[in-house]
């Protein structure tokens, strides 16, 4: 069994699978419940002045019949009062020594406050802090949350008040609701961040009822734009995590966060450079114990790669991840129909004839019966049949003769403007 | 399995055991199998339905919660598609043609086209609007699912229609023929009312030849739809026929559906001849009348039955036997005319017929002499001969002779279409298949009378 344990910036676990901050580690009781069904580490649900919850505070959309493709909630931080919860972080790290708790803190922007906090929990013994400069609703209309972490500013400052202070790694939770989260990640590491997460939930409202026309979810009639995660948040996420990967000036240790559901999704985060990863929707819809699948699939895929320890994929795909500029525009590939494998329901058919590049004609064999076929000199290797075809294996996309050598964008411009300047240069 | 099926009969309340057998999807399951729909492009099931129903839009305005427009989409293109839903040889049709047939399991087609006509029928929906008047008059004879078929696309186009139906309540086949545990009536009411609410006049216990002449009927209106369907169920031809205890196959499935339960096949022996799917009927509605023991009589094999394979598994569910190869010689009764028990022969099967199926022939000497209570005949139905005669139409032993394409009759004033112009070679004896061919001809009529009558 392939070696699971990570050590994110200091913090050791004995996987890379924790609780993120958020309502499943809202007490004592629940999170010692999560390690004892396996997750390596739990960021406790937000420490802070005591605030009021409404009621009325999540939702999820369905999609097809599907339930929880994606989840909002406008729950704030922690309503339990801050002796409560610090008496209980003692009590589950006294029972569990060896799993990861991280302390998620916020506080007005002020450096007493933050150096206050970060004293009275480190006393407890966490083993680090979980800055949330991220969370989108009503902790943002008093100045914390997203509405500091969209001001790089602010960010790189309350860093650098909890550092002040700090005895444990501290992680700076960032909100992806802004323009370009490199920009806050690259001022968390300025503030002198050991580590950074991403993404906390992006604003959302998820719904209006076609009855009452009140916002899904209401309070007494009245909504107020909540916070998105789960499985439909993951590429968005994915996206966030390889760009801070990729990004020259941020180097710090990732923990990945955003609609990872299973073992799969997590190798992906860990491959675009995350260390670890942080999970919530998956176990507010399927409990603890969906953990469990997630340890065994990510140790049998590691086997089954012979990859000694997950450590060692971490980062493995950013390399992949570049620019438009930087792709090869000879690089051709066409769909390609099994008419074996393939069951005539002309999907693709009409999708691309109806939305792109009118290449998959519907023919009748001397038998009569109807099949589907790519005329490839067409085909621009978009995807998209490949994409809508409901059977596995009917539909390859083959990578077609390459007729030049590959040439990016950025090569071809480059070329052009020093044939210019040649140009410019024999006319002279 | 058959003996729990036979278990849940009551002898005390019968009505129980005429209650419809197949429940309809829950809310929950219809969302999830119609978002397993794969909304294929000119899709295969739409092409298997005699009707044309565009089946992947249905599904989709199931799956998105828009059901008013999900049963308009069903009904639109078949008049009795609630009665369909519940009949329809589907695993032939629709579902047979699902591309997900061999990849995983078809799609539920018949119960999601239930699920949406259902919803129609508990919300109340009036689904279509009469065309505007046209000022042209048709009659038609029968109220079966042809005749109502027809009648709802002639409304729709704006004629002026009058149904004459000899029995009390309009719905044919499906009101009084297809046993009440498939079909119940009232589904097939809803359809006809259907029908009715776009001003068609049904003028039912009314026969035509009996009640209204036919002269009257041809003075009287511009265009004339025969749809009269098929007669009772010929006689076996041997001695005994008229004891007391034998039945018509299809009266006795009408008299299951005419109200009060007849408590005379309670702890009884039926035996059933025939092995068609007014057999099956017989002899399940037999089994749910409390009949002891029922036997299906059949003097060819399992192979050449033309009950539905789906009919079978229900009747042998409902611990029906069946003895292959075995034909009635006669009926035997006792001093008070009371069938007693019925000779039969055994057979086997001989050359070829002309329609391909080997011809039974008698093995000399093998006669035994099974007792039985009941006779229940299933050998298929007589024809409307006398009425077709009366309309003097060319016909082939009562099945009326028709262009294919404009289902004209000889008398280019009278259209004909379902059972009536069923023969062999001539289609499906389908509901489904009636219900197209009552469409054709309205649009057929439409046609002629946009190219000839407005010419008048």
């Amino acid at each position: 069994m392939a070696d699971l344990r990570i050590n994110l910036a200091g913090i050791q676990s004995p996987n890379p699978f924790w609780l993120a901050s958020a309502p499943p580690t809202n007490s004592g009781y629940q999170v010692q419940r999560a390690f004892e069904a396996g997750w390596g580490g739990a960021v406790w649900k937000t420490l802070g002045d005591p605030i009021l919850n409404v009621s009325s505070r999540f939702a999820a959309v369905s999609f097809n019949g599907q339930r929880v493709a994606g989840f909002n909630n406008i729950e704030l931080i922690t309503d339990r009062p801050l002796d409560i919860n610090l008496k209980e972080i003692y009590e589950t790290k006294k029972r569990f020594p060896n799993h990861a708790i991280i302390a998620s803190l916020m506080v007005e922007p002020k450096q007493e406050k933050w150096h206050e906090i970060v004293k009275r929990v480190e006393d407890v013994g966490v083993d680090g802090l979980e800055l949330n400069f991220g969370c989108p609703h009503g902790m943002a209309e008093r100045g914390m949350g997203s509405a500091s972490g969209q001001v790089p500013a602010l960010v790189e400052r309350q860093t650098y008040w909890a550092k002040e202070v700090a005895k444990t790694p501290v992680i700076v939770k960032l909100t992806p609701n802004i323009t370009d989260i490199t920009a806050t990640a690259e001022a968390a590491c300025n503030g002198g961040a050991d580590a950074i997460s991403m993404i906390n939930t992006i604003n959302s409202l998820m719904g209006v009822d076609l009855d009452s026309w009140n916002t899904i979810p209401h309070v007494a009639g009245k909504g107020a734009h909540g916070g998105y995660c789960g499985p439909a948040v993951k590429p968005i996420a994915l996206n966030m995590v390889a760009e801070c990967a990729r990004h020259p000036h941020i180097n710090v240790p990732i923990s990945g966060i955003g609609g990872i559901s299973n073992w799969k999704d997590a190798v992906e985060f860990m491959l675009m450079g995350a260390t670890g990863v942080q999970i919530c929707t998956a176990a507010m819809h399927h409990g603890f114990r969906i953990v469990e699948d997630m340890i065994d699939g990510l140790s049998n895929y590691l086997d089954s790669k012979g990859i000694a320890a997950v450590s060692e994929i971490i980062g493995k795909s950013v390399p992949k991840y570049s620019d438009w500029g930087n792709l090869d525009l000879n690089y051709n590939i066409v769909a390609k129909i099994n008419t074996d494998v393939c069951i005539n329901c002309n999907k693709c058919h009409i999708a691309c004839e109806d939305t792109s590049h009118q290449c998959i004609d519907r023919l009748t064999d001397a038998n009569g019966m109807s099949f589907l076929k790519v005329r490839e000199e067409d085909c621009v290797g978009c995807n998209l049949c490949s994409i809508v075809c409901p059977v596995d294996g009917a539909i390859d996309m083959v990578e077609a003769v390459r007729e030049m050598p590959p040439m990016t964008w950025n090569e071809r411009q480059a070329a052009l403007s020093g044939a210019a300047i040649l140009k410019a240069d024999v006319t002279k | 399995m058959a003996n729990e099926k036979i278990q849940r009969i009551s002898l005390a309340n019968l009505e129980m055991n005429f209650q419809e057998v197949e429940q309809g999807l829950t809310n929950q399951e219809a969302v999830e199998e119609s978002n397993r729909c794969l909304y294929c492009y000119d899709a295969p099931c739409i092409k298997a339905c005699p009707t044309g129903i565009d089946i992947p839009t249905f599904i989709k305005k199931i799956a998105s919660g828009n059901l008013l427009g999900s049963a308009k989409t069903i009904m639109s293109s078949n008049p009795v598609g609630a009665s369909c839903s519940r009949v329809c040889p589907t695993d032939e049709l629709c579902e047979g043609a699902c591309v997900l047939y061999h990849s995983t399991k078809p799609i539920m087609i018949g119960n999601l086209q239930r699920y949406a006509t259902d919803w129609a029928m508990k919300n109340g929906q009036t689904l279509f609007q009469p065309g505007q008047a046209n000022g042209r008059s048709v009659a038609i004879i029968g109220g079966g699912p042809a005749g109502l078929s027809a009648a709802r696309e002639l409304a729709r186009l704006g004629y002026e229609v009058t149904i004459f139906e000899g029995s009390e309540k309009a719905g044919g086949l499906n009101t009084y023929g297809i046993v009440s545990f498939r079909l119940p009536q009232k589904i097939s009411y809803w359809e006809v009312e259907q029908v009715e609410k776009l001003n068609v006049n049904i003028r039912t216990n009314t026969m035509v030849g009996r009640d209204i002449l036919v002269e009257e009927i041809t003075e009287n209106f511009d265009y004339v739809v025969l749809a009269v369907g098929m007669a009772h169920v010929p006689n076996l031809g041997v001695e005994g026929e008229n004891l007391e205890g034998v039945y018509d196959a299809i009266e006795l499935v009408k008299a299951t559906k005419s109200g009060q339960l007849s408590e005379a096949f309670i702890g009884k022996r039926v035996v059933v001849i025939g092995a068609g799917n007014t057999a099956i009927d017989g002899a399940t509605c037999s089994v749910r009348l409390g009949a002891e023991n029922v036997k299906i009589l059949y003097r060819r094999t399992e192979e050449e039955m033309t009950a539905y394979d789906f009919e079978y598994e229900f009747a042998k569910q409902d611990g029906v036997e069946f003895r292959w190869l075995t034909a009635p010689k006669r009926i035997i009764g006792d001093d008070a005319g009371k069938v007693t028990g019925i000779e039969c022969i055994k057979m086997k099967l001989g050359e070829p017929e002309k329609d391909g199926r080997r011809r039974p022939v008698a093995i000399e000497g093998s006669e035994y002499i099974p007792p039985v209570d009941a006779v229940v005949k299933a050998i298929g139905q007589t024809r409307h001969l006398k009425l077709i005669e009366e309309f003097g139409l060319t016909n082939d032993r009562g099945v009326v002779k028709v262009d294919p394409e404009t289902f004209q009759t000889s008398n280019p004033k009278v259209f004909a279409c379902g059972d009536v112009v069923f023969g062999k070679g001539n289609g499906d004896a389908m509901v489904v298949t009636a219900a197209q061919q009552g469409k054709d001809v309205a649009h057929a009529i439409h046609k002629h009378y946009s190219v000839v009558g407005t010419a008048n």
